[in-house]
């Protein structure tokens, strides 16, 4: 019988347990996590936080009728991957024999490199656990700084608001997520913003955090500004945790890398999720998702392949639907400049094939409460931008992941401003017939 | 936070011909919708199994529609009479 395990207990190695046991009822499926709280919705931290949904809902049924995964739970951290005796220390004192691996260890937020960085009240938005930090500190702080310009930072920045708390949101572009959304794009998420209360402070960075005791007390940032406040909420990016990997000798490089099959540089050793670069041999890159669905479809494959199948991860354009300042967001293909100003890291809810873009000519058409921008190459849609109305969405993703030929809509598309979502509605629907 | 009600034309307009469709990539399995479901229908499950919502006891009140937040669930009409083939 095959002995199979599987690091991390987010979406994709859930996934892939729940495939595996799909396909072998008998298997030996271990999934192996330090967070005590196995399964759980991880964007949905950020609901919990604002307080729209309670705790003890976060925990999806992944059955009907309420029943159990059933696999065998090891909660501990992994401190070492043997590949050549096929093992896994867990600490404390524990030795785990695999035939084959999943790592799908995930990522963690980076933290802010400044002096006062380690004080009581600098906070992060991982897991549970966090949420549970920052909700206990919330009962003693009135105002908080918030920094981090992706999906990250204004989960915070809204979570902490919807708490009551005085919220400095710190960016260090001139706008909202400079190097993803155009300029009126982030003003329109900044104006709700703005409107529930929220101070932003362009083009400023933390340079040292202030504390008293321990604890923060205030920060200054990079226009020499002091601002008091008792929390500083981080959200700069995430970084892939590749440390076992390395140690074990697999290969890496941002994430770890694998191949089209989620297979890493050893043979039994597989990789799925946000720990994972996957190579893709239609543009010969390898490019990191972080985002749900992806990461549930690359739990299967890797499961598929683990088994025995031949399975090669088909990757679907990468979308995914964030409310933003109270703005519904989608984002669909590549939409991106890339080009932002510091250290770039990856960050949670996006991906990065969003930022590779080709030549392509933007057009866009806006009201004031939804915005539509598309990135037209030479036959096809590359991308787009859906922020209000999302009734347009649907259709997009649909013409933009089958590469259909927009030729006969084209010229039309980069013209005629004020009806492109009706152009793009049309023509959808005349391919459908 | 800021989420509106089903507006009262809405509700008329789908109680009676319509059930919830989810579209499965947009969920993050967040359960807002479960949690809101008035008669306790794991609206998430749904969308986890990628299956429309045709639990006879929904009352298409719409709102876990209205409650997701990232769009996830629409309503579509049911077609109460499948049509023979021809």
């Amino acid at each position: 019988m095959t002995r199979y395990a599987i690091i991390g207990t987010g979406i994709s190695g859930i996934s892939a347990a729940q495939t595996l046991r799909d396909l072998e009822p008998k298997a030996d499926v271990t999934l192996v996590s330090e967070d005590p709280h196995g399964f759980y919705s991880r964007p949905g931290l950020a609901y919990y936080l604002t307080g729209e949904i309670p705790e003890n809902k976060l925990f999806p049924n992944l059955k009907k009728g309420k029943q159990k995964l059933d696999v065998q739970y090891v909660i501990g951290r992994v401190t070492r991957i043997d590949p050549h005796s096929h093992s896994l220390e867990i600490n404390p004192g524990k030795v785990l024999h695999y035939d084959r691996l999943l790592i799908a260890a995930g990522a963690k937020s980076v933290p802010l490199d400044v002096p006062g960085g380690d004080l009581q009240g600098v906070v992060k938005l991982d897991d549970l656990e966090d949420v549970r930090n920052i909700l206990s500190l919330i009962r003693r702080s009135k105002t908080a700084v918030v920094v981090g310009g992706g999906v990250l930072g204004i989960e915070m920045v809204e979570g902490l608001a919807a708490q009551n708390v005085k919220v400095h949101y710190l960016l260090r572009g001139d706008w909202y997520w400079s190097n993803v959304l155009a300029e009126p794009e982030a003003r329109m998420i900044e104006r709700n913003l703005v409107h529930d209360g929220v101070s932003i402070h362009h083009r400023a960075e933390i340079v040292e955090i202030l504390g008293k005791k321990g604890k923060v007390t205030g920060v200054r940032t990079s226009n020499g500004e002091l601002i008091p406040c008792n929390m500083v909420a981080v959200g700069i990016g995430v970084r892939a945790c590749t440390e076992l990997a390395l140690a074990a000798g697999l290969k890496t490089d941002r994430a770890i890398l694998v191949n089209e099959y989620l297979q890493t540089s050893d043979p039994d050793i597989f990789a799925a999720g946000d720990v994972s670069q996957i190579y893709d041999p239609l543009t010969g890159r390898s490019s990191i998702d972080n985002l749900w669905s992806p990461g549930r479809k690359q739990g299967r494959t890797a499961a598929l392949n683990m088994a025995g199948q031949v399975e090669i991860y088909q990757r679907t354009v990468a979308v995914n639907v964030l409310l933003l300042g109270n703005v519904m967001t989608t984002i669909i293909g590549a939409i991106g400049s890339g080009r932002d100003e510091g250290p770039a890291y990856t960050t949670r809810g996006s991906s990065e094939t969003w930022l590779q873009l080709p030549n392509t000519l933007a057009t866009e058409s806006s009201t004031d409460v939804s915005h539509l921008r598309l990135m037209v190459g030479e036959k096809t849609i590359l991308g787009a931008l859906v922020m209000g109305d999302q009734k347009i969405a649907r259709p997009l993703k649909e013409l933009i992941n089958n590469q259909a030929d927009i030729s006969p809509i084209r010229d039309q598309l980069l013209n005629a401003s004020a009806e492109l979502g009706q152009s793009v509605m049309d023509f959808w629907m005349k391919t459908r017939r | 936070m800021h989420y509106k009600l089903s507006s009262e034309s809405h509700h008329l307009q789908t109680m009676i011909t319509g059930h919830v469709v989810p579209e499965s990539e947009r969920c993050i399995q967040c359960g807002i919708c479960s949690f809101n479901c008035p008669i306790g229908i794991d609206v998430r499950f749904h969308t986890w199994m990628g299956e429309d919502v045709r639990d006879p006891t929904c009352l298409t009140c719409g709102e876990c529609i209205e409650r997701c937040p990232r769009g996830v669930l629409h309503f579509e009409k049911t077609e109460i009479y499948t049509r023979g083939k021809e």
